[in-house]
């Protein structure tokens, strides 16, 4: 028997599984950030997700008669904490298991499996579950550093309860511990004639609380500063390049800086835009999952601004508050033509090509 | 310390796009030259560079000197081959040569005498100077030269003084980004004035008017040396410039696109924009030529890797086979070892050690099968991470490439510029799935070659049937015509003579019979 | 019922528009390309060798085009042949009928030859050179591997031989997916 080996015979060394763990890694701040707004109910939800996805995966390949090493590479384990990250930590655990199956199932193993994903997995799932159960997935938990809530979520035994039996189950009124988020809270508002700023102050809203993430969102997406501390570390790690997330955290802010400009009392202000839902956790972690975004830098660029406006102008006129996730699974379609277009002018042929 | 952190954030420091910073293990660096004793026999292939293969000149039983030549050069591309040693011819037949292929090549099999007495047919051209560069483009051409580099193009090619494309610069190429080889970095310590002279040499040949040497920063002391050979010749037009460590900047196009800032453009060569390129040994192997008549016999080769008990830089002779090399080296044994010819990122695997080295072998490595596994890991899909197109030196997007050569795409992969790559491995390097995106490419390559030369062949049958089946039908009418005539002219007679009519009638049955 | 008579109505309209749209653009922008023929023919091997049934490539593309003849009756084309007729004529590929085989070449043993010219007569590429009375032999270069050439020979003196192996003929084979079995294959190539 031949066997060609083709050069390079040296190797770099790194590995999906190194790759994977990495983005692991750099959402731990964001994850120990939801432990600290939501008690033991975000820790109940990751674990949750992460194995529910790592399980699906393992029926899924199973299933299929393949190897069932994927299990162990991260990528499950990776998409089912992105999963929980951007969910409620007020939703019930089997629709949060619901969500896990989706995303692996409907948004990986379907398609063949890691690589071949058109969408982000864990966002088409979250897709999936807003629109099935849109009041769940807009309700959100006051964050236990506020004090007002009725329900001590650090206390295990009472953060297990509304796990596993749900907010209807609580003595107290569901109102007593949910609250808006400022997105919506805003929308809300201004649908009945407010302005921004007067609601923003009726919110009690900071731009600090906002940068550290005291206050109401999902798990994951409400602390601009561990996820930049994440995000820095994934740059300098070269997991992921600048192009996407600058290009699409800057369309969304000059879009909403110009807006603002021209009226400040019905547009929300640019930092409102960039610390407000998702944005940051989509822009560093979601655009960025390598499967389902552009190849080129070129590309990468174009589909960053391809977010950053479908995610101002969901925000803006759409009928949800929160357009993020929205905008980076509509751009992952256009992927495979922004591939195609946007590729890098080879050597020696800068300006001969037609 | 904020360079390589830019480096790794992208801001590449060094002008040509992409490339890659492998662990070099220049485990060789401070080792000087040592000389290869005489293998009991030489394998003398009849082609060791790019182009046409020569036709030998000796036959069985032929006595031979050092230098004399022995297979003349066929056609352009090509240069002749020269005897590395004094000693007997004792056959000529195929051996296996430094190739992918594992295939052979008709070889010169010589048995050494021992004395080593050179050929000196070529007399010395001491006065260089007042030599007109076609004389020693000639000279160049028939001491077998080709770059020494590892890609043996034949040298005297690019050395022609062309009116239309003028040579302002030449680049002397000392960069060796490959990991492991120091060849050329030792090359330049211990024989840097006869680098210097052999330049010199060059922009004469060529009438360039200044030089630049390309050095590679992780080689100090060849830029200091180097340095103090320029300052000792007082020629100002030549400078030393050392860059910033990153694979491939030893390609030509690479390293022309680092100091110049230009790209040359595709489908022309590096004098289109007035710049010639040639490695440092080349240079050696031109001054040694034109100084003392010398044909090319040897070359240096580093041999190293993890399974060399004794890594070192040899000037080894032309057609000593790998086996004795590394026995020098301390290594006999090849079990659970794999051999590379050439540098860990460009150089191909040998099957065995049976094998000769070459003009082109810049490198033998001995590397443990262990860490070739790990290299070679059956691959993972495709996570389209972009690491790859980051580091192409050439901006292709190697993973959408590689998935249209795995395809059979090949028009699509011609689309997607496949015949731009110059394999030099980066994109492999970095593929964290592990994908031989070079082999793919290479597929891709040999696959259109195919394709095309079938279509070629096709072609060429189709007009060769064409014309055959006109010529029958030019046949068959000819033949109608003059059966036509000779009816006609016994028509005729009959006419005018009515009793004969036997002759016609005859001719109507023939012509029912077909 | 009203609703239903615009609906009708309008999407009837719609399409009555885009068809007469679509019959003046397939006028206006007609291509004239090759005959499909012609296109088939340029993709057959052009051995001439008749063994998909039809004498020679010609006469097979025109039945191809035809619709007289299946995809995959060229046995020297092999797969990439049929798969690229296939995608032409937009059919399914079919399997091929026979199995691939090496590139052959004929080969004249000159000394049994008797220079009869029946096979130069046979040879649809005019491949095979020599005179009444001589040797005949085939010119490598030009040999299609038709075989046609071996039936007509009254003293059986042609053989096919393989195609000799070009070193700058040689490609790389796509990778290996058992590249983990290293030492196995270095060990066996030691022996030979």
């Amino acid at each position: 028997m031949l066997i060609h080996l083709s050069s390079p015979h040296i190797h770099s060394g790194d590995s999906i599984r190194a790759t994977m763990f990495a983005v692991i890694l750099a959402l731990m701040p964001a994850g120990i950030i939801s432990v600290y707004l939501f008690g033991w109910l975000a820790v109940f939800l990751i674990l949750l997700c992460m194995l529910g996805c790592m399980f699906t995966e393992f029926v899924a390949l199973k299933w299929m008669g393949r190897s069932t090493a994927p299990v162990m590479d991260g990528s499950a384990a990776l998409t089912g904490l992105f999963l929980a990250l951007t969910l409620p930590a007020s939703i019930p655990w089997w629709m949060a298991l619901l969500g896990s199956v989706f995303a692996i199932g409907l948004g990986k193993q379907v398609y063949g499996g890691l690589g071949y994903n058109p969408f982000n997995p864990a966002l088409s799932a979250r897709i999936i579950l807003l629109v099935s159960f849109p009041l769940q997935m807009t309700t959100w938990l006051i964050p236990m550093h506020l004090g007002v809530s009725a329900i001590d979520l650090y206390d295990f035994s009472s953060a297990w309860q509304l796990f596993v039996f749900g907010a209807n189950a609580l003595p107290h009124a569901l109102d007593a511990i949910t609250m808006a988020s400022p997105l919506g809270h805003v929308k809300t508002e201004w649908s009945q004639g407010i302005g921004v700023s007067e609601a923003l102050r009726a919110y009690d809203y900071s731009y600090l609380d906002a940068f550290i993430g005291r206050e109401a969102g999902s798990l994951g997406e409400t602390s601009a500063l561990a996820l930049l501390i994440g995000g820095i570390y994934l740059l300098a790690r070269h997991t992921i390049t600048w192009h996407i997330p600058f290009s699409f955290i800057a369309t969304v802010a000059v879009l909403a800086a110009i807006a603002s400009m021209v009226d400040p009392n019905h547009y929300t202000p640019p930092l409102f835009h960039i610390l407000a839902g998702g944005l940051i956790l989509c822009a560093f972690f979601m655009a960025t999952d390598p499967v389902s975004s552009p190849v080129t830098p070129m590309g990468q660029i174009v589909f960053g601004i391809g977010c950053g406006i479908i995610t101002w102008c969901i925000r803006t006129w759409g009928g949800y508050p929160e357009g993020a996730m929205f905008s980076v699974v509509l751009m992952n379609c256009a992927v495979p033509l922004i591939d195609h277009y946007c590729r890098p002018t080879v050597y020696g042929k800068r300006g001969s090509e037609s | 310390m904020i360079k390589s952190f830019l480096n790794k954030l992208g801001f590449a420091s060094a002008r040509f796009a992409g490339g890659i910073t492998p662990d070099m293990c220049k485990w060789t660096e401070s080792s000087a030259i040592e000389d290869c004793p005489l293998p009991p026999l030489f394998i003398v292939p009849i082609k060791q560079h790019i182009g046409q293969a020569c036709t030998p000149l000796v036959q069985i039983g032929d006595l031979v000197l050092r230098g004399q030549k022995i297979a003349k050069s066929e056609g352009y591309l090509s240069v002749p081959i020269h005897a590395p040693t004094s000693g007997k011819v004792i056959k000529i037949e195929e051996h296996a040569i430094p190739h992918p292929s594992g295939m052979g090549l008709t070889s010169i099999f010589i048995e050494p005498d021992g004395k080593d007495v050179r050929d000196t047919s070529l007399i010395p051209m001491d006065n260089w100077q007042a030599i007109d560069p076609a004389e020693l483009r000639e000279r160049v051409r028939l001491c077998g030269i080709t770059g020494l580099g590892g890609a043996a193009f034949p040298t005297f090619i690019k050395l022609l003084k062309d009116k239309r494309n003028p040579i302002e610069t030449v680049i002397l190429n000392g960069v060796e980004c490959e990991p492991f080889l120091t060849n050329d970095h030792r090359l330049m310590l211990e024989h840097s004035d006869e680098i210097m002279h052999g330049l010199q040499i060059i922009m004469h040949m060529v009438g360039a008017k200044k030089a630049i040497i390309a050095i590679e920063d992780n080689k100090s002391d060849a830029v200091n040396a180097m340095q103090q050979a320029v300052s000792s010749t007082g020629n100002d037009a030549i400078s030393v410039a050392s860059l910033p460590t990153r694979y491939p900047q030893g390609g030509e196009k690479q390293l022309i696109e680092s100091l110049t800032g230009k790209q040359v453009p595709a489908g022309k060569l590096p004098m289109h924009i007035g710049v010639l390129c040639q490695n440092v040994g080349t240079v050696k192997a031109i001054d040694d030529a034109v100084m003392l008549g010398h044909a090319i016999t040897d070359r240096i080769i580093t041999v190293s890797g993890d399974a060399a008990p004794k890594p070192a830089n040899m000037r080894v002779r032309l057609g000593t086979p790998m086996r004795f090399i590394y026995a020098q080296c301390g290594l006999e044994n090849f079990d659970g070892i794999q051999i590379l010819h050439g540098g860990p990122m460009m150089g191909e695997r040998m099957r065995h050690p049976d094998i000769p080295v070459i003009k082109s072998s810049t490198g033998l490595l001995a590397i443990r099968d262990t860490r070739m596994k790990a290299v070679h890991q059956v691959e993972d899909p495709c996570i389209r991470c972009g690491h790859c197109s980051e580091v192409c030196p050439i901006s292709l997007v190697p993973n959408l490439l590689a998935d249209h050569c795995r395809n059979d795409q090949l028009e699509k992969a011609a689309d997607y510029d496949l015949f731009d790559c110059i394999e030099c491995g980066a994109c492999s390097y970095v593929c964290p799935s592990h994908i031989p995106l070079v082999h793919y490419f290479r597929y891709g390559k040999g696959q259109t070659a195919q394709v095309r030369r079938e279509q070629s062949f096709a072609e060429a049958s189709r007009l060769r049937s064409e014309s055959r089946d006109a010529r029958l039908q030019r046949e068959k009418d000819e033949k109608a015509a003059k059966r036509r005539k000779v009816r006609d002219t016994l028509r005729s007679e009959s006419v005018l003579n009515p009793d004969n009519n036997s002759a016609p009638k005859s001719t109507t049955k023939t012509e029912g019979k077909e | 019922m009203e609703q239903l008579l615009y609906a009708t109505l309008s999407l009837g309209a719609f399409a009555l528009i885009a068809g007469i749209v679509l019959a003046i653009a397939s006028k206006v922008f007609h291509i004239e390309g090759d005959p499909l023929s012609d296109k088939i023919d340029a993709l057959l091997p052009q051995t001439q060798c008749g063994q998909c049934g039809f004498p020679g490539c010609r006469p097979y593309a025109n039945a191809v085009a035809g619709g007289e003849a299946d995809v995959n009756h060229c046995v020297p084309g092999g797969e990439r042949t049929m798969l690229s007729i296939a995608d032409l004529m937009g059919v399914e590929p079919k399997a091929l009928e026979e199995e691939e085989s090496v590139p052959v070449v004929a080969f004249v043993r000159e000394d049994e030859c008797i220079g009869c010219t029946l096979c130069i007569k046979a040879c649809p590429v005019d491949a095979i050179i020599g005179a009444p009375k001589q040797y005949h032999t085939v010119v490598a270069d030009h040999c299609t591997g038709c075989v046609l050439c071996l039936e007509p020979c009254p003293v059986d003196c042609i053989d096919m031989i393989q195609k000799p192996e070009l070193l700058e003929h040689w490609s790389w084979p796509l990778p290996d997916t058992e590249r983990a079995q290293l030492g196995a294959e270095r060990r066996e190539s030691h022996h030979d």
